[in-house]
């Protein structure tokens, strides 16, 4: 459960709010991985600025071209220019990376906050649940909800959202019972605020914010969690221009055409890193951002 | 009790021009200290004078990112102005000891103290196991330790306050090291068991171990020091004989320490000689708040206490309120009843665990007693649902001892004001004039406003804290420990403003401490409490000068006091 430990040091550390305060640039790792990010966003919202040519576009005599100036990440058996393929597929796998953590966030919200507002019963009930479900490796779990309802890009990405549930549940129940008896909550009930404005003001914007950093460290977790289910083919499917689907499609030439399988892999290893560098850097910053 | 220099007898340690810095800003300049054998110096000043990075040079560890530097630091004739890490090594334990303020982190939480002592034996001498044991359950029994078998196989936090400290001190002594620097040995304990630790520490100095006791509080370093050095901002500003300095110091800054020593002051005397002494080096100069508290706190008398046939504010008729603890229930709060008038100063004094605590919480409700009633201004308080008593909150304000983890961390020091003086309601435009007003009656400048508690020293928080208790304008302050986390120069501040603005706005206040002396100084009558009773109970100077519970006169000859 190492990922868990680093999901618990990542909140206790923006949870305690000790970051040296004063404006610092931000570290050039960062900023590396913020540009990347960038690329990215731009090739999910606008993938044909991004990309040299057609996807799609089929052109045998070509195929199997190393990478060169006009195919910078080369061509597939059937002649497609991998780069714009590795470009069109961000979308895909970006989407599912992204739904798939807030799917499990709000799993995790919904069972976090029912553990710990909902009495003794339901704490007893949700914990129990949440162990069961950390028993099962992750991926397991992934693979029973898609042998149950069949594969594709959208069973994948419940499946992977479903997965993480767990350990956001109990990190948010954690994050809830810590701060309704913290010391600032006491001294807003002894002004005598309700309930529900000692949750809104004080208990929700308190364990959510650092929810968000945690999220951001997900959202790569979940990519890679995608991909390896596109590449067993119970994601999105092979004429698909989506990463695992690539690195499935790619990988009976990975003798002869390495490129094939090696540039959407790299998508895959610089998006995960660049996205939890990023989660980090928010974490280190903590609430001193503003 | 030696002579500064006598002739054939190399001081234990010899530090001349001692330099640390951070990072090229230099916080030690040029420091110079000799300590013999059986002698104790103490090195006073408050948080920030660099007293305790002095200490951390001395053993060679004032930490990544320091530079130290000193034209002599000798050890017993033992050159270690370039000594490296290794050879320190060597020297901890063996030759300096370390005793610092709180045990329970400074002790591994995992381990049996027995073991923690018996370390330093393994590292540096070659004994057998059993050897060891016996030499363990030695130094146990040398600090004082009840029942040394016991506690030898007991974690630190098994252990009270006292014990563990106790225990530190043991693991600190284990090579009956020449020399033990002690930073604020005491600070975190209560007095009965701080004046057992102080003698502890006496015993150890007349067995000829040379002691560098470090603390903020003069009161506490006039029972045990020989000599005394004064620190500020990096430098030592005033140096003598322990009788000559409190006798008659040359330093404005001295007497500004001296003065701030509550005990045996009468209450409605100023505590603070020159107020923003200290929080002045954090404020800019515009900030002489100075004034204000010198002319206010300047009131002679005692407060109008005003009852007789007046209704009691507050009320806690026959209190009691138990909690489960492993092995059994635990009776924090037996039978106490309290009355609380307007314009009045009850103190409440006792050691941690006497229950003082959970009185406040019964008072102010957040919890309810299993027993006895408590009655807010006739109104039967602790019966009501929560929701009845929710409109009545804003009549009682109060003050916790840790200020930082009272305020919402995401919230600015203006948002958090202006959020208690709301008091739900919507304040539109006044939110700003309301806050400057509030941070003025405390003095403090209204820029602070923009900022977080976090990055305020802790003067200012506990400023923040009384300026939010005050925004509701309550009738009833409830103060528990506010004072106790704070060096003695800011707690005179503290204690002058709260006693300031409780007369001006003839508050009820309830004050809650297990320092006697603040106590003293605060309060009009006086509850002292022991395991959960009020064990005495009248007028202050009266309980104090003729203590009637034997309990009470042992508190009364336990507190740090200068004797003049």
């Amino acid at each position: 459960m190492s990922e868990l430990e680093l999901r618990q040091s990542t909140v206790e550390a923006s949870a305690e709010h000790i970051a040296p305060r004063g404006r610092r640039w931000p570290r050039p790792g960062t900023i590396l991985a913020g540009g990347f990010v960038a690329f990215l966003v731009v090739a999910t919202l606008a993938p044909s600025v991004a990309w040299t040519q057609d996807p799609n576009a089929i052109a045998p005599a070509l195929a199997f071209e190393s990478p060169s100036f006009a195919h910078w990440f080369g061509t597939d058996e059937s002649g497609r220019d991998v780069y714009s393929r590795v470009v069109a597929g961000t979308g895909t796998s970006l989407l599912i990376g992204v739904t798939a953590t807030l799917i499990g966030l709000a799993l995790g919200l919904v069972l976090g906050l029912l553990a710990s507002f909902a009495g003794r019963v339901f704490d007893f009930a949700v914990n129990r649940v949440i162990e069961v479900l950390f028993a099962f490796p992750g991926l397991l779990l992934a693979l029973l909800v898609i042998v149950v309802y069949g594969p594709g890009p959208v069973t994948a990405t419940i499946a992977v959202g479903l997965s993480t549930a767990p350990g956001y549940a109990r990190i948010i129940r954690g994050q809830f019972v810590s701060i309704r008896s913290s010391h600032y909550v006491e001294a807003a009930r002894v002004l005598g605020r309700s309930p529900a404005r000692i949750l809104g003001r004080h208990i929700l914007p308190n364990a959510l914010v650092p929810l968000s950093v945690l999220a951001t460290l997900g959202i790569g977790q979940a990519i890679v969690w995608a991909s390896a289910l596109s590449y067993l083919g119970l994601g999105a499917q092979p004429p698909a221009a989506e990463w695992g689907a690539m690195l499935a499609a790619g990988r009976t030439y990975l003798a002869t055409a390495p490129w094939l399988t090696a540039f959407p892999g790299l998508m895959i290893v610089g998006t995960t890193i660049a996205t939890t560098i990023l989660g980090r850097a928010l974490a280190r910053r903590g609430q001193e951002g503003r | 009790m030696r002579p500064e220099d006598a002739p054939g007898d190399a001081p234990a340690l010899d530090v001349a021009g001692l330099h640390v810095s951070f990072g090229g800003r230099e916080v030690v300049h040029g420091l110079s200290l000799r300590l013999h054998r059986g002698e104790c110096v103490a090195l006073v000043g408050e948080s920030g004078s660099g007293k305790s990075v002095t200490a951390r040079a001395l053993l060679g560890m004032a930490g990544a990112g320091a530079s130290t530097n000193a034209a002599r630091l000798e050890l017993l004739g033992r050159d270690l102005t370039d000594a490296g890490e290794r050879t320190w090594r060597s020297v901890r334990g063996r030759d300096i000891g370390l005793v610092l303020q709180d045990a329970l982190v400074s002790l591994d939480p995992l381990r049996p103290v027995g073991r923690e002592i018996e370390d330093a034996l393994r590292i540096h001498e070659r004994l057998p196991r059993a050897a060891r044991r016996a030499r363990v359950l030695h130094l146990l029994e040398r600090v004082g330790m009840p029942d040394p078998v016991f506690a030898a196989t007991r974690r630190s936090g098994e252990l009270s306050g006292g014990l563990r400290q106790r225990a530190l001190i043991a693991s600190a002594l284990a090579l009956d090291p020449p020399l033990l620097v002690a930073d604020e040995p005491t600070t975190a304990l209560d007095v009965t068991v701080q004046a057992r630790v102080l003698d502890l520490l006496a015993e150890i100095r007349e067995a000829g171990t040379g002691i560098l006791l470090i603390s903020h509080d003069l009161a506490v370093v006039a029972r045990l020091a020989d000599r005394i050095l004064v620190m500020r901002g990096g430098r030592v500003i005033e140096e003598g004989p322990t009788e000559t300095v409190l006798r008659s110091p040359r330093e404005a800054y001295t007497r500004a320490l001296l003065a701030a020593v509550p005990t045996d002051r009468p209450r409605g005397s100023a505590l603070s000689v020159r107020a923003g002494a200290s929080d002045a080096a954090t404020l800019p100069p515009a900030t002489q708040y100075g004034g204000r508290t010198r002319t206010t706190s300047a009131v002679s008398g005692p407060a109008p206490t005003g009852h007789g046939s007046e209704r009691p504010l507050l009320q806690l008729h026959h209190v009691s309120k138990a909690f489960d603890v492993p092995g059994g229930r635990l009776t924090a709060v037996d039978d106490v009843t309290l009355e609380l008038h307007a314009g009045e100063t009850l103190g409440l004094v006792g050691e941690s665990g006497s229950g003082k605590t959970t009185v406040a919480r019964l008072a102010l409700a957040l919890s309810t007693p299993d027993s006895g009633d408590v009655v807010l201004d006739g109104i039967d308080w602790s019966r009501r649902p929560e929701r009845e008593r929710r409109p009545m909150r804003p009549r009682l304000g109060a003050i916790y001892q840790d200020a930082l983890s009272s305020f919402d961390p995401r919230w600015s020091v203006g948002r958090i004001l202006a959020d208690a003086a709301a008091r739900g309601r919507r304040l539109s435009g006044r939110a700003d004039s309301l806050v400057d007003d509030l941070l003025e009656q405390v003095g403090l400048e209204p820029a602070l406003a923009e900022r977080r508690p976090l990055t305020l020293s802790g003067g200012q928080r506990q400023r923040v804290a009384i300026a939010r208790a005050l925004a509701a304008e309550p009738e009833v302050l409830v103060c528990d420990e506010p004072v106790s986390a704070l060096d003695v120069t800011i707690q005179a501040q503290i204690l002058d403003l709260l006693d300031r603005l409780q007369r001006d706005r003839r508050l009820a206040m309830l004050f809650i401490s297990h320092d006697l002396g603040v106590v003293r100084h605060m309060s009009d009558r006086v509850a002292v409490m022991r395991a959960g009773r009020i064990v005495e109970l009248g007028d202050a100077e009266s309980v104090f000068r003729a203590p009637s519970h034997p309990y009470t006169a042992q508190l009364v000859a336990d507190a740090p006091r200068i004797v003049a």
